[in-house]
Parts: C-alpha cells; structure tokens; sequence
C-alpha cells in the first residue's frame, strides 16, 4: 500500500503547490487590478487614512484647508473653514475625484510626492498614518475678504484677482457665485455626487471659476494693448500726440459704421492719445489699430501672453483676440469687442505688465510647500512670463493711465494718498443688452504693489453697468486692503 | 569494527523528540500572542487587554494536551500538536481582528471556547482509545452513523437552513453542522471496509478495453456513495461536503486497491453528477458561472448567487499584497461571512501573499506528518485510516481555499482549525487525536529483544 500512498502523497504535494501558484499569482500579479478595481471599496477608505497636509495663506498664520482625525473607516475629514470664500482657489478633495490647489498639489498633500519618501518610510515604520505637507498660498486673506465681501454685496455675478506686479504672487482671487466645498467632501460617494451634480446643474454656474476657466470681450481695457503697440510701433508717439477721433468711424466694407460709447463725440475730433484713453474713445483706437494691421496687434496680444494658456496653478482658459477677418473686424477687436475673448486673469497680467516696467511676471498661488516635520520643501521663486513692452512704453502707458484714474472714466478707483493707474471697459457682446463691466488697474503707480482685475459678467450687474461706475469701485477696496495688509 | 564500537551505536530508534515539541508549541503560543498584540498595535496603538487571557488561555489549553500527548501517546510525531496548535491561534487572532469590526457572528470568546472542547476531545480520544485498531471492528456502526449523521440535518424541527444551506441541526441553543463529525466516522467506515474488500474489489471483475471493471456487487459501495454525495448535494445545497465525501472516497480507494480504473470511473462518475447537477439546478450553475467569469459587473451585481463576495475577498488579497496592510490595518468587514469561509482571504489582506504561504506551509506539513504517519504504520487499516484522514484535510483546504481564490469552482466549507465554526474545530481536533494516535503506534519501537542475543541482530520497522 505505500506504492498508491505516496502517489496519493504527490497528489496533495500538487494540490498544496496549485494552491501556493495561484495565491501568488493573484497577491503578486492580479494584486494590482484588485486594489485599484473601482468596486473595492479600500482604495476608498485609502483615500482617507492619509493626514492630509493643510492649506494655508500668510505664512502658515491663515487656515484655509485643515484635516480633522475622526478615527474609523473615513479617518481623516477634510474641512474647510472658509469654504465659500476660497472655493475656487482650493477646490475641493471630494471621494471620486480633486479640483483646484488639491488636484494641483495634490502628490505634496497626500504625501506621495518623492520629495516626501523618506518621510513616509518613517510613518510606515512607525505605524503612523503617512502625513502629507503643507502648501502655502499667495493669498492675502484680509483682501481676499474684502474682496469677496464687496463683490457678494454687490450682488453680482464676476470675478475679482490681483497679484503682485513686481512678483507674480496672486494676494486675491474671487469668483462669485461660489459655492461650499465641504458639502463635497463627505466621505460617502452618492452624497457628495449628488452635492456636485446640484451645483453642475445650477444655470448660475457657481463651480466655475470666473478668473481663471472662461474668457468674455474685455471691452475697452483691451485698449492698453491697442495702446501699447501703438507706442511701440512708433516711438516718437507721446501721450500729448494728436490722434483722429470722429464721432463715428467708418468701417471698410460695411454700411454701418463705428460709434463711441453711447454715440457720444470724443473731443473735437482730433484729441491726444491721453485724452482718447481718458474718455475711452472708441474710433481713435479703432483706426489706429486697422493701422497696425493683424500681425502686429496679434504679436502685440502675443507679448501679454495671448493666444497661448498661461502658465498657472490652476486650470486657465485660453485667452485669444480671434482669426483673422476683414479690417472692420480688427477695428472691433483692437477696442476689445468682436472675437476678442479674454480670462480676467490675463487681463490682469496686462496691467501687471504696464505696472511692472513692461515685464509680465508668471503668476502663481503656491508660496511653499512645508514638510510635515516643519522643513520647506519648495518655494516658488518670481519668474518672468514674457517681456510684454519697452520700458519706456510702459512708463507712457503707465502715465496714460493714471490720468484715466485721475481725471478720465475711473474716478471712482482713486485712494485717498495713492496715485492709482486703471482702465476701465464695458463691453456689449451679442445682442445682450446688457455689458460686461471691466476695471483693471495698480497702484501705487509709482513702485506697484498691487495690481487688480475686476469683471462683473453682463445681466448681473444690469443694463447700464459699466467699468467705472460697477468696477473701479470694488478695484478701489481691494486694492486699499493689499495695500493696507503690508 | 571493534565490540566496543557497535555497543556504543545500537540500532537507531525514533527519538520522542518530546524536548522540541514542548519549545516548538512554546514558539506558536508565542507568535499567536504576537499577533495578538499587533491586531491591537494595529487598531488603536495600544496592546489588547486580552492577549494575555486568550494567549495564557491558549497556552495553558496546549500544555494540557502536550502533557495528554506525552502520558498516553509519547512517540506520537513531535509536529502535529504544535503545527495545529499555529494554524488554531491564527484563526482565533484573526476571528478576534474581525470581532472588533463589528461584523455579526465573529466572536473570539465563542471560538476559544470550542478550542478549549476541541482540546478535550482530542485528550479524551487519546485517553478513550488506546489502540486505533479497536475502530476497526466498528466498521459497519461507523458507516452507519455517518450517513444518519449526513441525513440529520433534513429531519424536520432539527434541521436548519442557514444561508442557503440545510447543513446545520439545533440543539439546545448551539448549532451544529454534523457533516463535520460524519466526515471522520465514513473515513472510519471506508478505511474498514476497503481493508475488508479490497482484494475482491481489486482481483475480481472483467476487463473492458483498457479498463477493469470491478464485480456489480463489489462495485455497490462506490455507486452508493456517489448516489449519497448527489443526494446530499441536492437535498442540503452543500456542494462542499459532497466533493468533500465522494473525492476522499476514491483516493482512499486507489490506495486500498491500486487501481488507476477507479479512480478514473470516479472521476468520470463525479463529473457526471456536477454536469448533471449544473443542468438541473441554478445554484450550481450559478457557481459555474462566477468561477468563469468573476468580474463581470452583472455577476458582481447579482442578488443571489453573485460574484459579489468572491470578489470582496480576491479585492481584499489583492489589497494585501505581498507583505499585507499588517494586523488590524485592512478592512475584513467588507467581506461577507469573512469570518467563516472566507477567512483565508482576510488573513491574505492583513498577513499578505507571505502569511498565505505561510499558513499553507503549516496545513501541508500537518498533512505531510499524516502521510508519513500512513507509510510509517504497520498494517493496512491503519495505513489506510492514517491516509484518509491526512488525504480529507488537504482536500479539504484544497477545495475552500481553492473556491476562495477562483481555483476551482466556490463550495462552501470551512478552513479546518481558522473558520469560526464549533463542530469543525471540534471534529478536525478529534482527527488529529487519531492521527498523533496512529503516529504513536507507527513510531513506537517493537518490543526490545535482549540485548545479550548477539551483534547480528537486527530490527525492522
């Protein structure tokens, strides 16, 4: 009987060995379809059983996004504090998916960033939870508020940013309407889901940030392009140069010609450049910019950083003056109406420009990144995005656009012992009567410290809205906070 | 060679090795306390009150048997006792894990309770029988009270269904599945009548083409088991006990009769009834269809008969890995019924592909200990007995852990000495009893001739 025993013997020696194949195989090689298998529910939980690192502005000294350990299966509840206000910034750390600074920095706050190996070795020795580190934001909280508060007093819809001309450091950025992102961040997938499709629904659109994700006619504000390649185009052109402003400009090859803004005179026909700007005359810039011709306003738009997404933290629409059509059609578009599309952050990158000598600083959120035992990890270092005009160009511009701050459209964006350089716009669009209001300014003019963005989207703000009376006004407040925050 | 020299080195003997049995079962206690304090590391970084009541319990129960084992079996194999004694504290540590999810029906005092049985069992089977051949002549009475045993659970007011399968009986406020305890009284009865018949089976028939087919009458025993297997398998839903019964009985009928044929008319015989089976009933069809096709989302969703727990239990391998998230760390509670069936797999989570290969290092020794304990021995019943028993435990981990990992087709059974579950623990301590019996008897030297009679004697075993 031992001959058919240890047959017997080599058949469970087979079966042990079928079974110990099969076990590697699936913890081995099948190991990673089922982790990642959308059905299990421990990539889940994972999600959750990390001390995520927390969002700060100010240095640390702020709290935007914070971890709260609450044991159990959803260990670790993000929350965030001042949720509405910071909405677009942050995004959000929903079950399913991450937007904004949490998608963006995302590997830093999860700490699975390389940066943070060693780290995470020490908390798996440990047995600690992994911790993920810190990021920092450019954000001035104090006018951040500011500029939220008055932008929801007014009641409308739009966006407010501003950034440090000489650095590229964003202090504000505000979108309204916005939204609370703790709402879809419960740990429970048809909860938040159901959270997120009631906001994607909502024909206010209040998940999109404004800024940044969708581009509108900038109106007149795109007239200190205009201007700027006037300037560079000609270097003898001075501010006190004699421009043709007629009370209505015609248009080549159409019947309809080009009015000011409410078919109002401009002077008396022959105007300075300063006082085109100023008043915001339409026809001077108008011809002028059929002048130049497509390729040098497309090279001029080029130089702000157009017709490419800027480089940035979060996602940016691309900003673009539109193809080439017949001349009327760059006769709009040089006073910013026709297919000229422009995000209020590239808008805010013009002026920026102005303020900074004619340099565009790239613009950026992240401050630094801070290790979970305190080291910093990374610090964003200014950089510049393009060289938009000479130096001397800008100081014109520059002066031009104090006076319109001075004695021209944004009266209402003067501070009380600063001297402020702005453009206003209100740009019509479709057969919407009612326009965009833009305002986009620095100050002091001098040596910036700030320079803003304001749009308010048509509808919302009514049929007679325009950048100076709408905008300037909450340019003013924002600008009087970063200023008053140093 | 010198007189002196031959002196000095007698015939060589089996040690009892009763020193490094005692260390070895100090070793496991020591790695189930271990992995007591690291499930309670795990869950809130603090040790567990109870490691030292269930490690000390556990210790204490061991010791009792090893001083059993040493008075009533004491050239019994040094390994099983502590090899068992492992795999027992492992499931209890991981049925103690799965208790602090919360999930229903995991309880780790329940399960050191049955332990604690179970070591009675295994002290009185060696106290009560002597000698193992005494079961020999209890052939026929084995036969019949594991079939009564098998047919229990359908008798009305006794029997239970539980999840969908009518394997349990109530007594008193317990539950009891009696196929367990069938299962050991038909490997008695097989071992007795193969040893009776197995000449006539294997001498007697008539050869048709390449194949010996066995008398009608002689044949009568395998065509009542696989009539009693389909049965069983119809009337009670339990596919496992089944291919449990009917595969051991074949082997242990190779064994007895040496015949290739049988084995084959088994498996043919076997394949028919699951053909049959899968034509005639959902349930096991549906069985075939999850082993097939796992992932299929529609088989995942179905209500009855899905791929969804199969499924939870390869997510949580998978999400083990190689070295496993670590006592405490993952999360059982997601597998249905983790506790019980599919306790391998939610030991494959926390332990990892390592403590897989590890626990099925550990059964494949308790069976490779069997078998040696079935070559060892000195006659055929014992041979046979030693061989089937051995056989049902690696068949039987065969076939859940198979199911659990999509090796084969799922049937439910449970993993000797790791489910939750009294009667196994209870039935599967009592076969280690008769396999530490066996091995006594199979190492115990023969009666020492006078050492006086002369140099050329000689021994053999």
């Amino acid at each position: 009987m031992n001959g058919t025993l240890k047959r017997a013997s080599l058949a469970c020696l087979l079966m042990f060995g079928l079974l110990m194949l099969n076990v590697n195989y699936l913890g081995a090689v099948k190991a990673e379809d089922y982790r990642t298998d959308s059905r299990n529910q421990r990539a889940f939980f994972a999600r959750y059983s990390v001390d995520r690192g927390w969002i700060t502005a100010d240095d640390g000294k702020t709290t935007l996004a914070k971890t709260v350990d609450v044991g159990g299966d959803y260990r670790f509840e993000r929350q965030y504090p001042n949720g509405k206000m910071y909405a677009h910034i942050l995004g959000f750390f929903a079950p399913e998916s991450s937007r904004g600074i949490e998608l963006a920095a995302g590997k830093y706050l999860d700490g699975s960033h390389p940066d943070l190996l060693v780290r995470r070795a020490i908390d798996f020795i440990s047995n600690e939870p992994p911790k993920g580190a810190s990021v920092d934001l450019t954000i001035v909280p104090k006018a951040q508020e500011v500029a939220y508060n008055a932008l929801r007093a007014s009641g409308k819809r739009g966006a407010i940013v501003a950034m440090n001309p000489q650095t590229g450091a964003v202090q504000v950025m505000v979108s309204l309407p916005t939204y609370d992102p703790n709402t879809i961040v419960v740990p429970n997938k048809a909860t938040a889901a159901k959270a997120y499709n009631k906001l994607d629904a909502d024909e206010q659109d209040p998940l999109l940030n404004r800024a940044t994700e969708k581009t509108y006619p900038p109106g007149s504000t795109f007239k200190v392009v205009t201007t700027a390649e006037i300037l560079e185009n000609d270097p003898s052109v001075t501010p006190e140069t004699q421009v043709a402003a007629p009370q209505v400009l015609d248009l080549p090859q159409t019947t309809v010609g080009l009015p000011n803004y409410g078919g109002a005179a401009c002077g008396g026909g022959q105007v300075s450049l300063r006082y085109a700007l100023e008043r915001s005359c339409n026809t001077p810039f108008a011809k002028l910019g059929m002048e130049l011709g497509w390729d040098k306003m497309r090279e001029q738009a080029a130089k702000f950083g157009m017709g490419e997404p800027i480089p940035f933290t979060l996602p940016v629409a691309k900003s673009d003056i539109g193809p080439e059509e017949e001349l009327a059609a760059l006769a709009q578009l040089s006073i910013g109406q026709r297919n000229n599309q422009m995000t209020p952050l590239q808008m805010l990158l013009v002026a920026a420009g102005i303020g900074n000598g004619g340099e565009v600083m790239k613009p950026y959120l992240i401050n630094k990144i801070v290790g979970p035992d305190g080291g910093v990890l990374d610090e964003t270092k200014p950089d510049t995005m393009t060289e938009a005009v000479s130096p001397e160009v800008a100081a014109k511009l520059k002066d031009m656009m104090v006076s319109v701050v001075q004695a021209g459209t944004a009266t209402s964006a003067q501070i009380p012992g600063v001297s402020v350089a702005g453009k206003t716009g209100t740009a019509e669009h479709g057969d919407n009567p009612a326009p965009h209001a833009w305002f986009i300014g620095f100050a002091p003019a001098d040596n910036p410290e700030v320079a803003v963005c304001v749009f308010i989207e048509s509808g919302s703000a009514g049929t007679d809205a325009t950048g100076g009376h709408t905008a300037a006004p909450l340019a003013r407040d924002v600008m009087q906070a970063v200023l008053q925050a140093k | 060679m010198t007189a002196a020299a031959v002196e000095v080195a007698p015939v060589p003997m089996t040690a009892k090795r009763r020193g490094a049995q005692l260390a070895m079962l100090a070793f496991a206690i020591a790695v189930v306390m271990g992995a007591y304090a690291s499930v309670g590391l795990g869950l809130d970084g603090k040790i567990p009150a109870g490691m030292l009541t269930y490690g000390l319990g556990l210790g204490a129960l061991m010791v009792a048997a090893y001083l059993v084992l040493a008075r009533f079996a004491p050239w019994a194999d040094p390994l099983l006792l502590p090899l068992v004694t492992l795999i027992n504290g492992i499931g209890l540590v991981i049925i103690y894990r799965i208790e602090q999810t919360g999930q229903a029906g995991a309880s780790a005092t329940n399960q050191l309770f049955w332990t604690a049985l179970g070591v009675v069992m295994f002290s009185a089977t060696l106290i009560v029988l002597k000698d193992h051949r005494a079961l020999q002549r209890l052939t026929y009475t084995m036969g019949f009270v594991g079939l009564g045993l098998l047919v229990l659970p359908l008798v009305p007011f006794i029997g239970k269904e539980i999840n969908g399968a009518r394997i349990w009986i109530g007594v008193g406020g317990f539950t009891i599945q009696p196929a367990e305890f069938a299962k050991l009284a038909l490997v008695v009865f097989f071992a007795g009548y193969l040893v009776a018949k197995r000449d006539v089976l294997a001498l007697a028939g008539r050869r048709l083409l390449f194949i010996d087919l066995p008398r009608a009458r002689d044949l009568g025993p395998v065509l009542i088991t696989w009539g009693f297997s389909l049965a069983v398998l119809i009337l009670q839903k339990d596919l496992g006990s089944s291919l449990l019964l009917f595969g051991t009985f074949i082997v242990m009928l190779y064994i007895a009769t040496q015949r290739t044929s049988w084995v084959l008319i088994g498996v043919l015989l076997f394949l028919g009834g699951a053909i049959l089976a899968g034509q005639l009933f959902d349930h096991v069809a549906a069985r075939f269809e999850v082993y097939l096709n796992p992932e299929s989302q529609a088989l995942y969703d179905r209500e009855f008969g899905g791929s969804y727990q199969l499924m939870q239990g390869l997510f949580a391998l998978g999400s083990g890995g190689i070295l496993g998230t670590g006592l405490g760390e993952g999360h059982p509670k997601l597998i249905p019924l983790s506790f019980s069936d599919f306790i391998f797999t939610a030991a494959g989570e926390e332990l990892g592909l390592t403590g897989l290969m590890a626990l099925l290092m550990v059964y494949a020794l308790i069976v490779e200990r069997g078998l040696r304990t079935a070559i060892a021995a000195r006659d055929p019943f014992s041979k046979l007995l030693a061989g089937g028993l051995s056989f049902i435990l690696a068949w039987q981990v065969f076939i859940i852990v198979g199911g659990v990992t999509n090796l084969i087709p799922l049937t439910g059974l449970v993993t000797p000495f790791m489910s939750a579950g009294g009667s196994a623990l209870l039935a599967n301590w009592i076969l280690i009893a008769l396999l530490v019996r066996m091995s006594d008897a199979a190492r115990r030297p023969p009666p020492q001739a006078i050492q006086d009679e002369g140099m050329t004697q000689v021994f053999q075993r």
